[in-house]
């Protein structure tokens, strides 16, 4: 790939140092050491999956939600797929939005790019696309792009769960891009220069900001907290076990036989989750443990060990209560009881400012990537929501299901086997 | 078959290892001190420390779950206890100990009596209280705030079966007279009541806690019947369907009673049960989503406020000993927290949910988090 640097100047010197990523450390041997991202980052945008969701959780995303504009046929939405494929070739290698830089071009023009990240390097952007259900059949039950027949059985709306709060101007969408950097001015940049590419052919329905990934999804990577304070997503899968991200995060041949397109795809399911964080600072830490099931300063289980440890679910304590809390969060979550399934969990912490009460409007943003919803979420979370104690404390506000194509090839457009 | 076996070789063993530690603990702290708990073994870095607030970092470095206590003189009393340790955790036991004689005891399996070791702490000159009562206290609490409870689950039986009657004879105007006047007997002993996972969700759930195919039942699904002018496109229930609703609600109601008869409450039951109210008028209340039809959210709200001013008056002999400051604390914002409401009653009642402006809401949200604060912190306190 070509790929104009933003300046000029960075070009392909940090292409793929980082995607070669080293597979050396063991989870089991305890405590990964933590590789530190690099500003030159830069992982390669053509492949068999697209980036961003194997890549290494970088720490900054810009989440956002399209719906195609009135009017817009089949060609125009290939049309957009194409720019848009082609402005995050150049924009993942640390290039500009458009062909020509953010400071060239017709002076009686406005700029192809915005400029804002003209002097950032690739940062280890990745831009993942994805296709909501409302593509393929709209509200009012059009086949507006001739593609209803291929609509992946598992790609409906998820079902209503105990306690959503959702607000629809913060769910769905026709169409998803999740821009993950380790600079928050360069996921935004990309996610702005998108949108601005989109103007007329779609509109931005809603978007998000996240900071301080919540998941590891390297060996390479220390599990970090979410704003409980606690380690989240350690038996989240990481890149590396490639035969469990082969089973549980991509869709296999011969899935569904109306949607071959999207076979080496994935589902990518996001839930914005509001956390009452003013009450949860008041829960006595022997509250906050047993609600999670870790301990807070270690993140191992309670039944003892040390993080990476498996609990033991039957281990009993005083009064022949199990020590770890049959609703507790890990409890709950865990594979064991959820029928042997993983997710590759990519979620970021959030803080939209304050309500009118003058609380932190803050949370997670949840994203799971899965070979299938219907056996790889919607049964966790109908179980979850009904019983983790944890959701005294959440309140689940934004909600989306999309279908992720699989990796583009040089000349091709994100998704276009959807369309051939 | 520990305390037995083992136990009295690892006394002894125990003291050999203490002498040779140096009194001082690793953090070079006097109050506190580590201890390396495995399956024979109870190694306390420090046999005596000065009166005052003491903390115990205990490491379970054994196999099997363990507990680490701090008995009284007599080796019965339990001053202060830390219970299922997991192998490899580490977990703080931090207490306010007055001058004496105490023993340590690890309880590796959470069986016998437990690897002992003696222990002193010496007088600092601190004040930390007198000891011995505290026991009569908590126990003087549990019976005041068990009796309340019965007290208030009583008057919601009768009070249930008053207003289902009415419904089912589609006395609406006095259904809804008697509606909210009912439901404080359930929000003053919210968390009790809670408690139950069964019986919570069928008589409290508001709709949007339900999924596909679950019943809508209970005290919410009448409130919507009766004040249906919020609801789009709204199908009134039948009689039959009142019937079987307000039926079940009185029948839940009865088991409740049944359950809450023989109920007994520890410290900090009763603390975190204040603290867990003061959570239900932030989170539910003060935002009007309780009662999203009647508009009727101040009279849990303040009913929430009774339920855990009780709780706190009933401990308050224990925490004025402890830590006065913070009860003055909590005595204050409960006063401002009550002034603020009474500006918004309403004859025997308050307005509604709809006539609070939204300058009128923040200054509730602030006084219930300038009570919530400290109220969290009562536990600690009345438990160190």
């Amino acid at each position: 790939m070509s790929g104009l640097s933003r300046r000029g100047l960075f070009g392909a010197a940090g292409a793929g140092t980082a995607a070669a990523g080293a597979l050396a450390l063991s989870m089991a041997a305890g405590k990964p050491a933590e590789k530190e991202p690099h500003a030159s980052d830069a992982y390669p945008y053509y492949g068999a999956h697209q980036g961003g969701i194997v890549t290494p959780a970088q720490d900054r995303m810009h989440f956002a939600a399209f719906d195609v504009a009135d009017g817009i046929d089949r060609e125009a939405l290939i049309g957009l797929l194409t720019d848009w494929t082609d402005a995050a070739a150049r924009m993942t290698q640390g290039g500009s939005a458009g062909e020509l830089d953010a400071m060239s071009g017709n002076y009686d023009s406005p700029p192809e790019d915005t400029g804002e990240a003209y002097d950032l390097p690739p940062s280890g952007l990745t831009i993942t696309f994805g296709f909501g259900p409302s593509l393929f059949v709209d509200g009012s039950g059009a086949d507006r792009f001739g593609i209803a027949t291929r609509r992946p059985a598992a790609l409906e709306r998820l079902p209503h769960f105990v306690a959503d709060n959702l607000n629809p101007s913060l769910s769905d969408g026709d169409l998803c891009i999740q821009a993950c950097a380790h600079d928050p001015q360069v996921a935004v940049h990309a996610v702005r220069n998108l949108t601005r590419i989109a103007f007329g052919r779609a509109v931005l329905k809603w978007s998000q900001l996240g900071f301080g990934r919540t998941s590891s999804t390297s060996v390479d990577q220390v599990t970090a907290r979410n704003l409980f304070g606690f380690k989240d997503g350690t038996m989240g899968l990481r890149g590396e076990q490639k035969a469990m991200i082969d089973e549980h995060v991509w869709v296999p041949d011969g899935a569904d036989p109306a949607a071959e397109w999207l076979e080496g795809g994935s589902y990518l399911v996001a839930r914005k989750i509001k956390m009452q964080i003013e009450t949860w600072d008041r829960a006595p830490m022997r509250e906050q443990e047993n609600i999670v099931g870790r301990t807070k300063r270690e993140g191992a289980p309670l039944s003892g060990g040390v993080e990476f440890d498996q609990p033991d679910f039957a281990l009993e304590g005083r009064g022949g209560v199990p020590i770890m809390d049959v609703d507790s969060h890990v409890t709950l979550a865990h594979p064991d009881h959820n029928d042997g399934v993983h997710m590759l969990r990519r979620g970021y912490n959030y803080v939209d400012g304050n309500d009118d009460l003058g609380r932190l409007s803050a949370g997670l943003f949840f994203i799971a990537f899965v070979t299938d919803p219907r056996t790889h979420y919607i049964p966790m979370q109908s179980r979850m929501s009904r019983n983790d104690l944890m959701m005294e404390y959440l309140q689940h506000i934004g909600s989306g299901l999309w279908a992720v194509p699989p990796g583009v090839a040089e000349g091709e457009f994100v998704g276009q086997a959807l369309f051939a | 078959m520990i305390r037995s076996l083992v136990a009295p070789v690892l006394a002894a063993g125990l003291l050999l290892t203490t002498a040779c530690t140096d009194n001082t603990a690793a953090s070079g702290d006097a109050r506190t001190m580590s201890v390396k708990a495995s399956d024979t073994a109870c190694e306390v870095s420090s046999v005596e420390a000065p009166s005052g607030t003491l903390t115990f970092k205990v490491t379970n470095e054994g196999s099997k779950i363990n507990e680490f206590y701090l008995l009284g003189e007599d080796g019965l009393r339990i001053v202060a206890e830390v219970e299922n340790i997991g192998p490899g955790l580490t977990r703080d036991l931090v207490l306010s100990a007055p001058a004496g004689t105490y023993f340590t005891a690890c309880k590796p399996g959470m069986v016998g009596e437990g690897i002992r070791g003696d222990f002193t702490v010496t007088d600092s000159g601190e004040d930390v209280g007198p000891k011995g009562e505290d026991a009569e206290l908590v126990a003087e609490a549990d019976k005041q705030y068990a009796s309340y409870v019965r007290d208030q689950v009583d008057q919601l039986v009768t009070k249930t079966e008053q207003f289902a009657t009415l419904v089912k004879e589609r006395k609406d105007d006095e259904a809804r007279a008697m509606y909210a006047d009912a439901r404080v007997h359930w929000e003053r002993v919210e968390t009790v009541a809670e408690s139950f996972g069964d019986l919570d969700p069928q008589m409290d759930a508001r709709e949007a806690d339900l999924e596909a195919g679950d019943e809508f039942t209970g005290w919410h699904r009448l409130e919507k019947d009766l004040w249906p002018a919020r609801a789009e496109g709204y199908t009134a229930m039948t009689d039959a369907e009142r019937a079987t609703v307000a039926d079940k609600l009185v029948a839940d109601t009865a088991t409740l009673y049944d359950r809450t008869r023989d109920m007994t409450f520890t410290a900090s039951d009763i603390a975190n049960g204040a603290k867990g109210l003061l959570d239900e008028v932030a989170t539910g209340k003060v935002t009007g989503e309780e009662e999203y039809w009647s508009r009727t959210d101040l009279w849990d709200f303040q009913a929430n406020v009774d339920g855990a001013k009780v709780a706190w008056e009933g401990l308050r002999p224990l925490l004025q000993r402890k830590d006065s400051a913070l009860d003055g604390q909590i005595e204050k914002a409960f006063a401002s927290l009550q002034a603020l409401l009474d500006k918004h009653r309403d004859g025997e009642g308050f307005v509604t949910y709809d006539k609070l402006s939204e300058d009128d809401i923040k200054q509730l949200a602030d006084a219930v988090n300038t009570l919530s604060e400290p109220l969290s912190k009562m536990a600690g306190a009345i438990l160190s």
